[in-house]
């Protein structure tokens, strides 16, 4: 996957992530992939109903070793 | 996306933990793209009290009040387990073990964030608070103002 900037929200407790989020994606042009690493547990959730709302897509989302990513899709 | 939404929050409460939420809320709100709004009356006000004394013209029962109330976000007590202020100590500390953002950092990021701060004027002067007591760059409003903007609202809080 294409990446066009990764965004560190780990250790952040809510509602950072989502913040954080909102700003990186200000960075990335409509069609670039985001990739957010996070450990706030429900950032899943969060991210999922952020990207749905602000008409972004959740490409995909992994959990490695207590560190969840996702990439979005800038829509 | 459609037209922008909008949140609109009232903060009638003078508890850091209430307060904490209505922050978190507003700031989750403004990074969904909402227009927010958070409207302070009564005890919320004094979330927006400057930490330094301010000197301005008082009578007595208005000192009282002034003395009594928590001088800005980071001197509220909490709802429950206050325990004379021995509570927000603890809850202080395991906040920062799990890294969640203390209340006057939620204002400032609220304020970067664009989020709307209103005191309520009436309260204001029942509860003898002025203008240069409370931060910089929020407005002043009353009931019509805040109804104005929550008939039109997509998320009305009461807090």
């Amino acid at each position: 996957m294409n990446v066009s900037k990764v965004l560190d929200a780990k250790g952040l407790a809510c509602p950072m992530p989502i913040v954080k989020t909102k700003k990186a994606i200000k960075d990335v042009e409509s069609g670039e992939v985001l990739e957010i690493h996070a450990t706030d547990q429900g950032a899943k959730s969060d991210l999922t109903a952020w990207a749905k709302s602000g008409g972004h897509e959740l490409l995909q989302h992994e959990e490695d070793n207590g560190v969840f990513k996702f990439w979005i899709q800038k829509g | 996306m459609s037209e922008t939404k909008k949140t609109n929050i009232i903060l009638f409460s003078g508890d850091y933990d209430k307060a904490m939420a209505a922050y978190i809320i507003a700031n989750g709100a403004a990074a969904y793209d909402h227009e927010v709004t958070i409207f302070h009356t009564f005890w919320g006000l004094n979330a927006l009290r400057k930490d330094e004394q301010v000197t301005v013209k008082k009578n007595f029962l208005e000192k009282m009040f002034g003395r009594m109330m928590p001088r800005g976000a980071d001197k509220m007590g909490i709802s429950k387990m206050n325990y004379a202020g021995f509570g927000p100590k603890m809850i202080k500390n395991v906040m920062k073990k799990h890294n969640a953002m203390p209340l006057p950092d939620l204002i400032d990021m609220a304020q970067e964030q664009d989020v709307n701060l209103v005191a309520c004027t009436m309260t204001m002067d029942l509860l003898g608070l002025q203008k240069d007591e409370l931060l910089d760059e929020i407005e002043y409003a009353g009931v019509a103002a805040y109804l104005g903007d929550a008939e039109d609202g997509n998320v009305n809080l009461f807090i």
